[in-house]
């Protein structure tokens, strides 16, 4: 089963609570897809045994073959590419590439009449994998100034281990990382806080995975600090809560020195395997109906 | 006219509730909401829209059926897995490169332009806000945020605007470099904790890389002192200025359930601080 944790809002405690459940099942693979800010590793510390440089591919010119024609240009749908074709003894001639704004999508290479574009690797960020106990770890860190999250987080998605089950931690928002990242997960866990700006982005979550068809339940962090806004919208649309987890200033503490809560407070082990098992449940009643 | 932009790397760690408070403080200024994905200034500010636009962008493929031969041409030069093996196009994966609509030998697929969001200029009691929300499962962020920063840019030139200022995104990635290239001041909001600290370093770095003249605040600077202190050293090294340490209050979620700015929930305590904080960037 593949369960991914998400949550519109950021900083509501969707590392905290991808990296407590997962402690506290067996048999885990753990994929952190918050490419931009990873953070799982802080609090996992795994030991990483391999480590790869993720690329996406972008076009190179031969500009002996090329003859400027401008179809390369005229195909790619990002503007990535500007062609100069100069004057009639092609003096001032050239064809530019901008790596940042191209998508790796192949067109202008497979499309060039005279077969003068090839493409090489260009490097987005790294990728590393290794182990916390017998959990399984994996994550991807984008290199400083690239924009193209989601190629990257499809690559970390690669790793994905079956017969284990895995756990994926999501960047915030609602936009196209966090939909690459959950997409292909059996059941969502929605992390949000008791507040109006928890409620509005929870709301926006929530239209995401129903348009994506992901089942979800959602887990309420601070639930003590707040109003009732999160707990009644929840209700009224029959989104199942799958924990309450109140304000507790150890809990903060241990956060902020990197340590997962589920081993100072025991009792949580119970609570989130528990919840594990009853999304196992729900998934287990859906798919035999 | 000074551009701010309050951004943070890690998500929840204060940067509406800061944007909001300076919104308050600050005089004749436009603010602007960057985090076009999951935008919430204005539920401290309220703002009346005044004008409503659609925000178009990108390309999505749709196979028309009755003509489809189903070779599989676009299935296999599609690298974004976005077209089926039944000859679905699944719109959310779909990046509108269009390279299936140049192969497909039937003229089946035709591009069809997105309705990607939607932005507004809207009247607040602090001035003009700029917004946007954009389209559910949508893409092009980054071109979403450039869109509202250029309008507060140009009601800014316009109405002779001292200030815009900006609630920027989480991450590093393509919306947040778009919240923060050009202005005069990235202010980065961090907190304490070793998840704040990772991620305002990775942030700082793209705004050294894109010359962008930046400080930091820490906020529940209390939370645990020790790596208050440490934020304080990483700073110091990379010359960053901390201009403020904020304690950990109640007052903030109270204030957001209120839905209305910290400093005019309270006027004492962390208020105190960011109105000072005010001073020291404005």
């Amino acid at each position: 089963m593949i369960i991914s944790v998400a949550s519109g809002k950021g900083g509501t405690g969707k590392t905290t609570v991808a990296v407590n459940l997962a402690l506290s099942l067996t048999n885990v693979q753990f994929l952190d897809c918050d490419v931009e800010e990873p953070n799982a590793h802080l609090f996992l510390k795994p030991q990483i045994h391999t480590k790869k440089v993720a690329t996406i591919p972008i076009p190179q010119v031969d500009e002996s073959l090329c003859d400027y024609c401008g179809k390369c240009r005229e195909v790619c749908a990002y503007n990535a590419i500007a062609v100069f074709p100069g004057d009639e003894k092609k003096q001032g001639s050239g064809v530019l590439i901008f790596p940042h704004l191209c998508h790796g999508c192949g067109g202008c290479t497979l499309l060039c009449p005279r077969k003068a574009i090839h493409e090489v690797d260009k490097e987005i960020g790294v990728i590393e994998a290794g182990m916390c106990g017998d959990m399984h770890f994996v994550h991807g860190t984008l290199h400083i100034g690239e924009i193209m999250s989601p190629p990257l987080i499809r690559q970390v998605k690669q790793y994905i281990y079956r017969s284990r089950t895995v756990i994926i931690d999501a960047p915030p928002g609602t936009s196209c990382p966090v939909i690459g990242s959950v997409k292909g997960s059996d059941f969502c866990i929605l992390v949000t806080e008791p507040t109006p700006f928890g409620l509005h982005d929870l709301v926006l979550a929530v239209e995401v995975l129903e348009k994506m068809n992901i089942p979800f339940g959602v887990v309420i962090n601070r639930s003590d600090i707040g109003d009732g806004g999160v707990e009644n919208y929840c209700k009224s649309r029959h989104i199942p809560i799958l924990m309450h987890i109140p304000f507790d200033k150890e809990i903060a503490v241990l956060y902020s020195n990197g340590i997962p809560f589920v081993r100072e407070k025991k009792e949580y082990f119970r609570k989130f395997a528990d919840m594990f098992a009853a999304i196992g449940g729900a998934m287990n009643g859906k798919s035999s109906r | 006219m000074k551009q701010i932009v309050v951004i943070s790397g890690k998500g929840g760690t204060g940067k509406t509730v800061l944007t909001a408070s300076f919104a308050s403080l600050a005089g004749n200024k436009v603010m602007v909401d960057c985090d076009v994905d999951a935008a919430d200034l204005h539920l401290l500010l309220k703002p009346e829209i005044k004008e409503r636009y659609e925000f178009r962008s990108g390309v999505t493929a749709r196979i028309d059926r009755d003509i489809c031969q189903e070779c599989g041409e676009c299935i296999s030069v599609c690298r974004f897995e976005a077209i089926s093996q039944d000859f679905k196009v699944d719109p959310v994966s779909c990046e509108g490169c269009t390279i299936c609509s140049h192969v497909c030998p039937a003229g089946a697929i035709v591009m069809e332009e997105n309705v990607s969001g939607e932005w507004y200029i809207s009247e607040t009691k602090y001035g003009p806000l700029v917004h946007a929300k954009l389209g559910i499962a949508e893409e092009n962020s980054g071109k979403l945020v450039a869109k509202v920063r250029q309008i507060a840019k140009e009601i800014a030139e316009r109405e002779g605007r001292d200030y815009v200022i900006i609630d920027g995104p989480p991450g590093i990635g393509c919306p947040v470099i778009a919240a923060i290239s050009g202005v005069d001041l990235a202010l980065i909001v961090t907190e304490p904790t070793l998840s704040g600290m990772h991620d305002m370093e990775r942030v700082a770095q793209v705004s050294k890389h894109f010359g962008v003249s930046t400080k930091v605040v820490i906020n529940k600077y209390d939370l645990n002192l020790k790596n208050s202190e440490t934020i304080k050293q990483i700073c110091e090294q990379a010359d960053i200025e901390v201009v403020a340490r904020l304690p950990f209050s109640r007052q903030v979620s109270e204030s957001i359930v209120q839905g209305i700015p910290l400093v005019e929930f309270s006027r004492n305590g962390i208020s105190g601080d960011i109105a000072l904080l005010w001073e020291r960037i404005k």
